[in-house]
């Protein structure tokens, strides 16, 4: 079964994304590190996190289009399952601290001090072993993910309300996060982390070493989606999107389908977020922010849903749009992502990626079958969620 | 009056309102294994709804719904029925649309329907020479690579046949299969839905007349929620009751 789900995911299309994922993944640190200063090849040092960020939001706009470009469950709670992660990553940082910190307590991280706690709360005391944390990485949020899941697919809560009570979700942890008696170092976070199995957090090797892990990840989550959406169980997933009620009848278990595609998006969400912190330095309540989940859905839009590779595009152009735009009008930023998203649903139905494909089907499309074409791009963009587009 | 044990379909004083609305009243029904059924009624008469209490979509306040014989239909969901061997097609066509007709196929075909074997399935042999005669029998062979968006009305509705042919159903209910469609693909389908009388029971719910006619079968007139007569097209449509509350009208 492993060899046949392998070797299923392996179509071309993943393949060569895997290929230049794991090339990307060797040739932005030895271009970095190997190369001299001022190289015009060279790949600055400030770039490298900048570029891992990137791919930590592409594995998580990917982990997204797993339940909404194939699903059709919109959900704006995302970026719950992305803090979480980071904030698990975060409490295996601050535990490597140790006596290093502005208190020098060995135990206790310095905003634990500064709190006055007198101990470790039971949930930091095995985050120093770094295999325990990144167990946890999987565990908790799968296991969030699969108890919210179990209760809203079982009870039918499907569409807009799906939607709200996910946003709902992540602004509960976001409120419970700021909350200094909740043990995670409230408003401010968990910061100032010196090193991660062992290397120096700010040592370009160590950047370097994030990154690659960062660009193999995301080849992983693109084996690991191939494989699923490629099998029967994705193509049910698409019969769920498109039809529940028909796939009910036929004696599938929607809820099951739905269950098991939000569990692995979470954990895909949850280790791109662990992956982000610890090249950016901090991981805060701020993440898990309304917001932040709203722009990956807009970045899956933009690339283009219910397709691999659509959602990486999507992130990446988003991202690298906003780091220019906000470095030059940093004002309008969010103006600019909102008239983005209009004209992605009004002009681009299929994102990036339906563009490409509708200009290369025009070329190859025989005389006199235009107007099928045009009907099949015209398809309804407002109804966002609701609608739903072939998937390939 | 038939013993149950002898029968695919038992509905027994099966009565649900909603809202106060009663749109099942003390509705019994039974249909013998391989033989079919055509239920005909004015709109409002509870066709659907007594197909959404079939097939587990909606749960009666009163009555007994039993399959093949024992089973008891009110205790189980959609899908469980559904895996009981009890399809079911739609008023409206409803295929999947972003799907080749062969993947459609494959989705309703008869197996195991947990997410990981799902995830693990590889086409076998058996299946596959399965899906080749499906599409045969509703004259699809040609189109099986197409999504089936593409396909007109009246083959989406052989296409949904088709699915629940795939389920290897026991029981097929059906709703107003030839709605929309012209009238030389009615009589195919006529055919069709006879030549699957022949091997399990079929409960057929249809406006057209003429449609009924051609399938030569026990016809049961349905109003306001329980059966308004029972017997040969003939004998129904000459009923003085059924004239004045439907045919009439």
């Amino acid at each position: 079964m492993i060899t046949q789900l392998v070797f299923r995911a392996l179509d071309k299309k993943a393949v060569w994304l895997v290929l230049i994922l794991v090339a990307i993944a060797v040739a932005v640190p030895a271009s970095n590190l190997l190369l001299p200063t001022g190289h015009p090849l060279r790949i600055p040092n400030y770039m490298v996190p900048l570029f891992g960020k990137y791919l930590n939001y592409a594995l998580l706009a990917l982990a997204l289009d797993l339940v909404w470009g194939y699903v059709g469950i919109l959900s704006l709670g995302h970026a719950a399952f992305f803090s979480l992660g980071g904030y698990i990553m975060g409490m295996y940082l601050m535990r490597q601290i140790g006596n290093r910190g502005v208190y020098g307590n060995p135990i206790l991280p310095d905003f634990m001090v500064f709190l006055q706690y007198k101990e470790l709360p039971w949930y930091w005391n095995w985050v120093d072993m770094w295999w325990f944390d990144f167990l946890m990485i999987l565990f908790v949020p799968g296991l969030l993910a699969f108890l919210f899941g179990w209760f809203a697919f079982r009870s039918r809560v499907t569409g807009v309300y799906l939607s709200i009570i996910t946003q709902a979700m992540t602004f509960a942890l976001q409120l419970a996060f700021f909350r200094n008696d909740f043990g995670f170092g409230g408003a401010n976070g968990l910061t100032d982390f010196k090193d991660i199995l062992g290397f120096n957090i700010q040592a370009g090797s160590t950047r370097a070493g994030l990154f690659a892990a960062s660009a193999l990840a995301l080849a992983l989550g693109v084996l690991m989606c191939s494989a699923i959406v490629n099998s029967k169980l994705g193509k049910v997933m698409v019969a769920v999107r498109d039809a529940e009620s028909r796939t009910r009848f036929l004696g599938w278990r929607p809820d099951n389908v739905k269950l098991f595609a939000f569990t692995v998006s979470a954990l895909l969400a949850s280790v791109a977020g662990a992956l982000f912190v610890p090249q950016v330095g901090i991981i805060n309540p701020g993440e898990f922010a309304p917001e932040n989940s709203i722009e990956a859905v807009i970045w899956v839009a933009v690339g283009g849903r219910g397709t691999i590779i659509g959602p990486i595009i999507g992130a990446i152009v988003v991202n690298v749009g906003k780091t220019l735009f906000t470095g030059w009008l940093p004002d309008y930023w969010l103006f600019a992502l909102g008239a983005l998203f209009i004209g992605t649903t009004l002009f681009l139905p299929k994102g990036i990626v339906g563009l490409f494909r509708r200009a290369g089907r025009q070329d190859r499309r025989p005389p006199g079958k235009e107007a099928s074409a045009a009907a099949e791009a015209g398809v309804s963009p407002s109804t966002l969620g609701a609608k739903v587009e072939p998937a390939e | 009056m038939t013993a149950r044990t002898e029968t695919m379909l038992y509905l027994d004083g099966v009565s649900v309102s909603f809202d106060g609305f009663k749109a099942l009243n003390n509705l019994s029904i039974i249909v013998r294994p391989a033989e079919m059924l055509a239920i005909i009624g004015p709109n409002g008469a509870g066709k659907t709804t007594m197909m959404d209490i079939i097939t587990g979509k909606t749960k009666p306040d009163a009555g007994e719904v039993y399959f093949d014989g024992n089973t008891d239909l009110t205790r189980m969901d959609e899908a469980s029925i559904a895996n009981l061997g009890i399809g079911r097609k739609f008023q409206k066509p409803t295929v999947f649309e972003s799907h080749t007709v062969w993947d459609n196929l494959v989705l309703s075909l008869k197996g195991p329907r947990s997410v990981f074997a799902a995830l693990g399935y590889v086409a076998a042999n058996d299946d596959t020479a399965r899906i080749e005669a499906i599409l045969d029998t509703i004259r699809l062979s040609g189109r099986k690579g197409e999504l089936a968006s593409g396909l007109s009305h009246g083959q989406k509705q052989w296409l949904e046949i088709g699915m629940l042919l795939a389920q290897d159903p026991k029981l097929l209910l059906v709703d107003e299969p030839v709605a929309g469609m012209t009238d030389a693909e009615t009589v195919e389908t006529a055919k069709l839905l006879k030549d699957i009388a022949q091997t399990r029971s079929v409960v057929v719910v249809e406006h057209d007349m003429s449609f009924v006619r051609e399938l030569g079968t026990r016809v049961t007139c349905l109003a306001e929620g329980s059966v308004l007569a029972e017997g040969s097209l003939d004998q129904v449509s000459a009923n003085p009751v059924v004239i004045e509350r439907y045919l009439g009208r």
